[in-house]
């Protein structure tokens, strides 16, 4: 290891005690309290296995099916819970099938500690039977990754792992084991990381760039905060709660940001984005200062940059330097943690309650909820909508589920009318849009947070493509409640292609099997629900269930998601049908 | 102005380690940005490496890749200066016949003309060495083509800047945080 870490200079040295490389993999893993890891044993990690084994009352191994469902479950656990996942798999195919999960935590900043197993140090590099360079193939997806080659190694650098993960701006990292080290003994011995040198994961928040974010925001008529997953990454829910209430800034979401504030909220005016509520959005190009708080200004939530916020001030609070004028430029920035910048500002802001500008966005609600809202919940056609669906489950769980929404027209339904009470409640894949992420998701999910109930809500399509993970649940009996919104099409492409490409539906349609009688067969009680009078009482019946629980819910084929703002178009227009 | 193409010279600060080569070109790559040159060699300070690379591109986009370089957990600090902030050389090698140097008058002008440096000679070939900015190593292998070079290599920018760069400072301070 050349990376120099950080040491307090009044550390005392534990004991030593002479292990193998495999069994020191799992005592860092307990000494950094980890109590479940998804992963799918092969040669090149069969050592550490073989330790998992003898450790297995202190530390819960989940075999799933698949690696992707192993990084996506290990996202599930660290996204409900704050805690770092962790997801382990052997060389070669197993460790290249961790990369979606990897790129999917990258992107939406999740903290992964992933461990591959690698072939022999002495085989490096001739195209040993299962050899892949996970380390480069890895590398760009990763906030930080290693090769370990000698035993010696394996305690400071998944100590430095666990550190990097989670601390400032979380996200994945990947520790390569080669099989002799994790065969060869040492003298064991692990200190947690403090500090690494060349990183800084916070940056300092200055007191006078508060200030000067507390002035433009008292002087401002029309402001208007914008939250995302920072908030609730920084634990700053209550803070963010207090500034608004304090000056009376109606705050949006992006879809990470989702749950920090509860839905019902008067403050909170509805998430920004693609497929986001009309208010939110049009006043983003009203609005006089626009305050981002923990978020990154993504294409979906900005549409056509040339014409966003171009009236506004911007002030952006955030972690991470290299997003501050990426795609919007701020005209001020407030760097640090924002559970910290957010409680340094809250006592400088001027109580205020902007009573007319409150009503724009009132207006706005009230076009959208009698033109798509009401429509969505309240249908009166005859095809059941994903969205009175999704009311159902509000209405049922009292809002208390965490919901795990995968990838498409669902997901957007699921953000747009979940009723969220508490934080850490949206669980989605986001930035990469990785289809397949909510099943596995929700498994990790529950078993991280089992007092909390975990509804899965997926489409037929992104269902399909990590459907083994049926065998997880049937293994562990994880008690996840998995509804799928089947409308027998790839609802989204098929959305667009209604939409720009004249109706062409090439390759959306599905012919799908029997989803109940495959659920059948992994002893996973099962219903399809067709007619509206069934929905309540089978919602009912799946969260009354003692254990996992499969609904399939037949949606109308070609209902589309709105509002919406085209590709490249501007914020401003946001389209209602 | 922050639009326009000029030309940059990275210098950065890291932990010398293995794959972070991987990592800093992967920044450049994904944004098809070409790498005029790179360099790589030990700083002034012990244990850290100091690269240096030449792009071609607007300032607005050098500031974005300076970010997401500086993100990069074994980065201690990176910099981008113009050419007129920096004091830059390269350095090139020629090959050429031994028989030229005696037969073709002209080329020991040449040399000497350039303040090139005969770094060999044997009986079958001589080596040449220049160092200097771009411009006039070009020169020098504009001169010297007609009469036929055996191989030529050029090599990557080193650069140091007028202004101070406060490494062993920054080192300092993270020690004592």
């Amino acid at each position: 290891m050349e990376t120099q870490i950080l040491h307090h200079p009044n550390e005392t040295s534990p004991k030593t005690e002479r292990i193998s490389g495999g069994e020191a993999v799992v005592r860092c893993l307990l000494a950094e309290g980890v109590d479940t890891l998804y992963g799918y044993p092969g040669g090149a990690i069969m050592p550490v296995y073989d330790e998992l084994y003898k450790y297995q009352n202190e530390i819960h191994h989940v075999l799933t099916r698949h690696e992707q469902g192993a990084t996506h479950a290990a996202q599930g656990y660290a996204r409900i819970s704050g805690k770092v996942g962790v997801a382990m798999a052997t060389s070669g195919p197993g460790a290249t099938n961790l990369i979606t999960g990897i790129a999917d935590a990258q992107i939406d900043s999740t903290p992964l500690v992933c461990i591959t197993g690698q072939v022999g140090s002495q085989l490096l590099g001739s195209d040993a039977f299962q050899e892949t360079d996970i380390v480069g193939i890895s590398t760009p997806v990763t906030k930080w990754n290693h090769q370990i080659t000698k035993a010696s190694e394996i305690p400071e650098v998944i100590a430095k792992a666990f550190y990097i993960a989670k601390s400032g701006r979380p996200g994945p990292v990947l520790v390569d084991i080669t099989k002799d080290a994790q065969f060869e003994e040492f003298e064991f011995q692990y200190k947690k990381c403090t500090g690494i040198r060349s990183y800084t994961p916070v940056p300092k928040t200055e007191l006078s760039e508060v200030e000067k974010a507390a002035e433009i925001i008292n002087a401002s008529k029309k402001p208007m905060v914008v939250w995302g997953q920072g908030v609730i990454l920084g634990q700053a829910e209550n803070e963010l709660k207090a500034v608004i209430e304090k000056a009376g800034i109606p705050a949006a979401w992006t879809i990470l940001g989702a749950s920090a504030i509860p839905s019902s909220h008067p403050l909170n005016v509805g998430m920004v984005g693609m497929h986001g509520n009309y208010a939110p959005n049009k006043l983003t190009n009203e609005c006089d200062v626009l305050i981002a708080i923990g978020m990154r200004f993504d294409d979906r939530v900005t549409g056509n940059l040339e014409s966003y916020a171009k009236q506004a001030k911007v002030i952006h609070f955030e972690i991470d330097p290299a997003e501050v004028n990426k795609n919007v430029k701020a005209d001020l920035a407030v760097l640090g943690d924002s559970k910290e910048s957010l409680a340094m500002l809250l006592p400088l802001l001027q109580e205020k309650v902007h009573t007319d500008w409150h009503q724009e966005f009132k207006d706005l609600y009230q076009i959208e909820y009698e033109s798509i809202i009401s429509r969505d919940l309240h249908p009166t056609k005859e095809g059941l909508t994903m969205g009175e669906v999704m009311k159902e489950i509000n209405s049922q769980t009292e809002g208390k589920a965490a919901i795990v929404s995968d990838v498409g027209q669902h997901q957007m339904i699921a953000c747009r009318y979940a009723d969220f009470r508490q934080t850490r409640s949206n669980i989605t894949s986001g930035g990469l849009g990785t289809m397949g992420f909510a099943l596995p998701a929700a498994i990790g999910a529950k078993m991280a947070a089992p007092e909390r109930e975990v509804v899965a809500v997926i489409g037929d399509g992104g269902y399909q493509m990590t459907i083994q993970e049926l065998g997880t649940i049937f293994q562990t009996r994880v008690p996840v409640k998995i509804v799928v919104l089947n409308n027998n099409f790839l609802g989204m492409v098929r959305q667009w292609q209604q939409l720009f490409f004249d109706k062409r539906y090439a390759s959306t349609e599905m012919t799908n099997p029997n989803f109940v009688q495959i659920a059948q067969g992994y002893s996973i009680e099962a219903k399809q629900v067709n007619k509206r009078e069934d929905l309540a009482s089978s919602v009912a019946e799946m969260i009354a269930h003692d254990g996992p629980y499969f609904l399939e819910v037949c949606v109308e084929k070609e209902d589309n998601v709105f509002p919406m703002i085209p590709t490249g178009a501007s914020v401003s227009d946001i389209r209602l049908s | 102005m922050e639009t326009e193409k000029k030309l940059f010279t990275v210098s950065i600060y890291t932990e010398n380690n293995v794959g972070l080569l991987n990592r800093i070109s992967a920044i450049f790559q994904r944004r098809h940005i070409n790498i005029e040159s790179i360099n790589s060699s030990v700083s002034e300070i012990d244990h850290v490496s100091r690269w240096t690379i030449v792009v071609e591109i607007s300032e607005a986009q050098m500031r974005k890749i300076i970010g997401q370089i500086e993100k990069q957990v074994e980065v201690i600090k990176a910099y981008y200066h113009t050419d007129e902030e920096t004091i830059y050389q390269e350095s090139c090698l020629f090959k050429i016949k031994s028989d030229l140097l005696f037969e073709e008058r002209q080329i020991q002008n040449i040399i000497k003309e350039s303040n090139a440096r005969i770094v060999t000679v044997n009986r079958e070939f001589f080596v040449l060495e220049k160092s200097g900015r771009k411009s006039e190593v070009e020169l020098l292998h504009r001169e010297l083509k007609p009469f036929g070079i055996m191989q030529f290599v050029r090599s990557g920018r080193i650069a140091v800047t007028k202004d101070e760069m406060k490494i062993t400072q920054l080192l300092e301070s993270f020690a004592s945080a």
